[in-house]
């Protein structure tokens, strides 16, 4: 075992490269939940994201363009899944799912021709005197846009959710869809703007994966990250800031556990592998322990079907 | 979970009874399944099995009428399976290792179905047969290029799983580049999958920080030969060419073409003459072949590696010829001695220079 030639620096680098796609995911679901809507589709939204974002960047030479026509395509897809449990009222979960084996397909499809290409390069920062700090300059500067702007999305959903009359209107909606509505709210058009733009980060943060951390299309690339990401929002209890851990913590736990192999660390990959998950778990059991805690942080009608005549 | 399943159950069956509908106007189709682990845009193991599916229509034409279902979990796949088997199938290909149990439970309930099982050696029944590629004899002509082009002395390995056939390909393509570069050290990372491109690329990453330069793989997806083309390093089309992924930095590749093999099975099934059997075919016979060589390699070690396919196509050169000793240095070959097919086939340790452990 030779621990020298682990270089921290680039560990932190690919940490936090592996964990943006979750970030991104995340964050759109926690606002989506604070709303009050459980939407299983995060994997089907971001697949169709990295499809989406490929092609146009691809199409373009343009990463930005990709990206953003990720977000259209995650944000199109979650309108599927807003007007069918939210005008035709159908179960959030098994619509959930349904959407996520639709994504899966759907991208499979627009994905055939798009397979071997390689997407323009996604640029660096290149600050200069600060991207050449030593250690500071690649661990904080020296990252593509979206790494910052995935920490800037999380700040602006945390600022929105606690820091003004929308984001207070939104978790009333979450809180009790009823209530809300009796105070003339428009449930249904706030939920399914969350929606929107749940769907939209899923896609940048599937786009991320396409055109970044796997600079190729290969179909159902996300192969179950999206499903993380929903543990994410359970492990983060609805926090975002608590997002930003869990994902470092997921991500972290992965590219360690990589390294550790190729430097043969006499650690079982297995327990690694495992830590996230079991935090996970403990996580919920000190949060449902305590009525009140867990009263505070999950919303109360998380999943509830709303109609305003019930 | 439950309403996943019934959700997947009820496409499957959906799907199923299309085509069953479409049979029916064809007269007496020979039905044959196929199930796949990874989607069949993996561009590697998957797609393979898929190219062979899409031979044997065009071999037969309308003599045949071929199913299959993609991206089936190993842990979850005997439902598949039986779907498969339920909807008159007459022949049932399974193409993955965690596939050997579920393969033989539904053979033992349906012994009028053939079933075909790739990489596994359980036979339960007389209705199952199991193939495989000799894909390790792949695997020295790699280790000779790898060795060879090697500047750091170190090579980077993606595993899958630990079993035997991942297990013989490390140890063939490390005995290869030893025998043509005695410094030569293997850095192996087991991702406990089969594809997940994120994580494959995340582990060739890993590789190539500890100064790996080039990367043999195990994993079916082309997202390691991304990023050796992406970080200038060399690497390997896995179970399919993969040239397009890595124009620069793919050296050669491991082909498995089982194109042939499912035309003969699905003929034997049409003649009646089906029996259960274990094929395990390598260079020779074709099954497994290899890839066209980047013109980056020298013309010397080109021959060398062209050589050695040639020798153990001939049956002259064994990839697996003592002296060799197990890893914990008990010896198992003696100077001259061959491996067996039954050693080779449960293959469960490491050879002596190769660190670290396999994991359980």
């Amino acid at each position: 075992m030779d621990l020298s030639s682990l270089d921290p620096i680039a560990l932190i680098v690919s940490l936090v490269i592996a964990a943006t796609p979750l970030v991104l995911a995340a964050t759109g679901e926690l606002l989506v939940e604070k709303s009050g809507v459980l939407n299983l589709g995060v994997e089907g939204m971001m697949v169709m994201g990295a499809i989406a974002g490929f092609i146009a960047a691809v199409e373009t030479g343009t990463p930005f363009l990709g990206f953003l026509f990720a977000a259209i395509a995650g944000a199109l897809l979650a309108c599927v899944f807003g007007v069918l449990t939210q005008v035709f009222l159908s179960n959030q979960v098994a619509t959930g799912l349904a959407l996520t084996l639709f994504g899966l397909g759907l991208s499979a499809l627009l994905g055939q021709s798009y397979t071997g290409m390689r997407p323009p390069q996604t640029e660096r920062a290149d600050i200069p005197v600060l991207s050449d700090l030593p250690v500071i300059g690649p661990v904080v500067f020296s990252y593509d846009w979206i790494v910052y702007f995935s920490l800037f999305l999380v700040l602006a959903v945390w600022f929105f959710l606690n820091k003004t009359r929308g984001g207070l209107v939104l978790r009333a909606v979450g809180e009790s869809h009823d209530a809300a509505h009796a105070l003339g709210y428009k449930v249904i058009l706030i939920r399914l703007g969350a929606i929107a733009f749940g769907g939209a980060c899923a896609g940048l943060g599937g786009a991320y994966l396409s055109l970044v951390r796997v600079p190729q299309w290969s179909e159902g690339m996300t192969a179950g990250i999206g499903w993380i990401a929903l543990a994410i929002v359970v492990f983060a209890s609805w926090k975002p800031g608590r997002v930003i851990l869990g994902a470092w913590l997921f991500g972290g736990v992965t590219i360690l556990q990589l390294n550790m192999q190729a430097l043969n660390v006499p650690i079982r990959a297995e327990y690694l592998s495992m830590t996230p998950y079991l935090m996970t778990i403990i996580v919920l059991v000190i949060m449902s322990s305590d009525r009140r805690r867990a009263a505070l942080n999950a919303p109360a009608s998380l999943g509830r079907v709303f109609h305003a005549s019930s | 979970m439950t309403i996943l399943k019934t959700l997947a159950t009820a496409a499957l069956a959906l799907g199923l009874a299309t085509g069953m509908a479409s049979a029916e106007s064809h007269g007496e189709p020979t039905k044959v399944g196929f199930i796949y682990v990874g989607p069949v845009g993996d561009y590697g193991w998957s797609y393979q099995h898929d190219q062979g599916r899409i031979a044997v229509e065009e071999h037969f034409g309308d003599k045949v009428e071929t199913t299959f279902i993609e991206s089936v979990p190993e842990g979850d796949s005997e439902r598949a399976i039986r779907q498969l088997a339920q909807s008159g199938h007459d022949i049932i290909f399974t193409t993955s290792f965690g596939y050997m149990t579920p393969t033989n439970r539904v053979a033992a309930q349906f012994p009028d179905v053939k079933f075909e099982h790739a990489t596994g050696y359980q036979r339960n029944t007389p209705n199952v047969s199991t193939y495989s590629g000799r894909f390790y004899e792949g695997r020295t002509v790699q280790g000779i290029i790898a060795g060879h082009m090697t500047e750091t002395n170190t090579i980077g390995y993606i595993a899958s799983f630990p079993i035997p056939e991942v297990i013989r390909g490390i140890n063939a393509s490390y005995l290869a580049a030893k025998s043509v570069n005695p410094d030569v050290e293997f850095k192996i990372i087991w991702v406990s999958t089969w594809f997940d491109p994120g994580k494959e690329a995340d582990a060739a990453n890993a590789l190539i920080e500890q100064g790996a330069d080039v990367i043999l793989q195990h994993t079916d997806s082309t997202a390691p030969l991304t990023i050796a083309e992406e970080r200038g390093i060399y690497g390997f089309g896995q179970a399919s060419d993969m040239l397009e992924f890595g124009p620069n930095s793919r050296l050669s590749s491991i082909i498995d073409d089982w194109a042939p093999y499912y035309i003969s099975r699905v003929q034997a099934v049409m003649d009646g003459t089906w029996e259960s059997q274990d094929t395990w075919h390598g260079i020779d016979e074709g099954m497994t072949s290899i890839g066209s060589f980047n013109p980056v390699i020298p013309a010397a070690v080109r021959k060398q590696a062209m050589d050695a396919a040639i020798q153990i196509a001939a049956g002259n050169l064994h990839p697996f010829t003592g002296p060799i000793n197990k890893q914990d240095g008990t010896p198992w070959l003696a100077e001259g001695e061959t491996a067996d097919d039954g050693t080779l086939l449960g293959m469960n340790f490491y050879v002596e220079g190769i660190e670290g452990s396999i994991p359980n």
